[in-house]
């Protein structure tokens, strides 16, 4: 039987489809995007599927945040992105964004409740107010990042870390089934760091697919699923960090500039010279880890 | 010890008592102060007018202030003289046209800056600053053609509120019930648009389209609210009740009600203001919104430095107590 209630009417929403199949969450082919007629990145094709967690690494400049940006579709493209096999164009929500921090304003006036519950505009309708299928969405999301204490807080108030793990959870709530998080680790203390794997693996275990740019070489290394190298908007390399981390990939990439050492599970940077000018690479300066 | 809290219930205390007393003295004097000026309808209908520009351009404002639009709004504001100065000449120095002059010229220019700011390769403020400064040329190009122009500019610039006809003031009361219906609509849209762009634009809403209604929704604020203080003074209503609500809230639904609240209180004690002591009205309000601004500012810095004072002296008294008597002129403390 039709329903031509108000709320139907007013949301034809596509739900999503299921997560379980073998298919990928999204697929990227052939992608071009730029601002103002010159191509910030082009040609750019790959897969991500369910729950996988994917650095986009490369220097500054190297077409990052303009790939992130066409994805959300804040910039116009060529080529195609599908998510979920639905279009791009369709596909209300079904990606999540996590702006760069600089990008919000924190002192606006809205509580950690507030920020999730923006997340399920798309489910909620124009016009409409949130119904208890939406309070129990934006529930369940704080509490699986471990913020439904502070929910009343004013967002202004919270940490680093915390402010961060708000957005997690607006994308949980939003149901989206691909996370973008650019550069989420700038600025960020070792325990804040921490602090925002624990929460990405909690998108893991959601199924949610978690696409990052970093600056952070052997952080790259270590902590995600597959890598992808972009230098000049060109997608170099893309695949699991030991295929991708080859000499001649990292030399393709950064140029001469940089070695990446590798002994077992360890990763060691080493810049070839010095560098006065380039941030992200004092940034890896000798940066060890295990 | 609850000496923090009892410290600011006696600072709240005090207050009170002075709001009070205030009240009172008032309240005695109600009949005389308060009614005796509205048995005149002209100035019956110049306060509800102010009244409702106040609400109006209270929520509207919410938004100028948390998108820092500031400059936004005082463009608009000026980018409208055209408008009114076409209307004005059309109808040979008449006041009726004013209105939709301004209306036609303000959502002109706002859809015009929209336009040019669409794709950040120009910076808003620069669109801004060359669409505002040559509308604004354009208005005084026009009123300076008009014979004896200085009286009647000034009357744009700065308001005009005891001209509020009856027909005025409907239109005042229909946009501006208007303007709080589609923010009342499209409250959730115009929140997401405004803290951040780009969920809107993931979550596929009609990001352009929501931001353009927004800046018409500033314009016709703005045109309705043109007689009450002119075109001067307009950024004052939008941002002054709305910086003064943004500091007592930390959502959005009640930094509106609040700075609706402050607005509307802004006229009434501006325009009585502006009535005893024969003050433009327009002036009057802005500067009572400004006060109450400083007002709800000092009040909040003397509740923080309290709050942080108070743990200061109770660690420099309880070193005071452990010391060795004999070592500080201080007499035993008994708490």
């Amino acid at each position: 039987m039709a329903d031509f209630s108000l709320r139907t009417l007013l949301n034809r929403q596509a739900e999503p489809a299921d997560c379980d199949s073998p298919l990928p969450v999204m697929t990227v082919r052939d992608l071009s995007a730029g601002y103002n007629g010159h191509q910030a990145i082009a040609h750019i094709t790959f897969d991500v599927f369910a729950g996988e967690r994917v650095g986009i690494v490369g220097p500054n400049g190297a077409g990052k945040s303009t790939l992130f940006k066409a994805l959300v579709g804040l910039l116009p493209h060529q080529g195609a992105i599908s998510i979920q096999g639905a279009s791009c164009r369709d596909s209300h929500g079904m990606i999540g964004y996590v702006p760069q921090y600089e990008a919000i304003d924190w002192r606006f006036p809205a509580t950690v409740w507030d920020v999730v519950m923006m997340g399920r505009a798309r489910q909620i309708g124009y016009i409409l107010p949130p119904r208890k299928r939406d309070r129990e969405a934006v529930r369940q999301a704080l509490e699986r990042v471990g913020m439904w204490a502070l929910r009343k807080r004013q967002i202004g108030e919270l940490s680093g870390g915390q402010r961060r793990r708000v957005f997690v959870a607006r994308a949980l709530a939003q149901q989206a089934s691909v996370l973008l998080l650019d550069e989420p680790f700038s600025g960020v203390d070792a325990a804040a760091e921490n602090d925002i794997f624990q929460v990405l693996d909690v998108l893991r275990e959601e199924g949610v697919a978690v696409l990052l740019a970093t600056h952070n070489l052997v952080q790259a290394a270590t902590h995600y699923d597959r890598l992808m190298l972009l230098s000049g908007g060109r997608m170099l390399a893309y695949g699991p960090p030991a295929e991708v981390y080859t000499p001649d990939n990292l030399a393709a990439t950064f140029g001469e500039r940089i070695a990446l050492l590798r002994d077992g599970d360890q990763y060691l940077v080493i810049p070839d010279q010095p560098c006065h000018d380039h941030d992200e690479l004092r940034h890896v300066h000798a940066h060890r880890m295990t | 010890m609850a000496g923090e809290g009892l410290a600011l219930w006696l600072a709240d205390a005090g207050l009170w008592q002075i709001l009070i007393a205030a009240w009172d003295v008032l309240w005695h004097n109600f009949d005389q102060v308060v009614l005796s000026p509205l048995q005149y309808p002209l100035l019956a209908r110049s306060l509800a007018a102010a009244i409702v520009v106040g609400i109006v351009s209270g929520v509207l404002g919410t938004y100028v202030v948390v998108r820092g639009m500031a400059f936004f709004g005082d463009a608009l504001a000026h980018a409208i003289l055209p408008g009114v100065a076409f209307a004005y000449q059309r109808a040979n120095g008449g006041t009726d046209n004013l209105f939709w002059g301004g209306l036609v010229a303000g959502v002109l220019s706002a859809l015009g800056i929209g336009y040019l700011t669409r794709h950040e390769k120009i910076r808003e403020d620069t669109a801004i600053g060359v669409v505002f400064a040559a509308m604004f040329a354009l208005g005084i190009a026009m009123i300076s053609r008009i014979n004896n122009y200085a009286g009647d500019l000034s009357h744009i610039l700065f308001g005009q509120i005891l001209g509020v006809s009856e027909g005025d003031l409907l239109r005042i009361i229909g946009f501006g019930a208007a303007v709080l219906l589609v923010v009342a609509l499209f409250f959730k849209e115009f929140m997401i648009i405004s803290f951040d762009p780009a969920l809107a634009r993931t979550l596929r809403l009609p990001t352009e389209a929501f931001r353009l209604l927004l800046l018409v929704l500033i314009a016709v604020t703005i045109v309705v609210s043109l007689q009450t203080v002119g075109i001067a003074l307009m950024v004052a209503l939008l941002v002054t009740p709305a910086a003064t609500a943004q500091l007592v809230s930390k959502r959005l639904l009640p930094m509106m009600f609040v700075s609706a609240l402050f607005g509307a209180a802004s006229s009434i004690i501006g325009f009585y203001i502006s009535y005893y002591q024969d003050i433009a009205t327009g002036p009057a309000i802005v500067l009572t919104a400004t006060a109450l601004f400083l007002f709800v500012f000092s009040v909040q810095q003397t509740r923080q430095a309290i709050a942080q004072t108070w743990p200061r002296l109770r660690t420099i008294r309880e070193r005071l107590k452990t010391s060795p008597p004999g070592t500080l002129s201080l007499h035993g403390d008994e708490e």
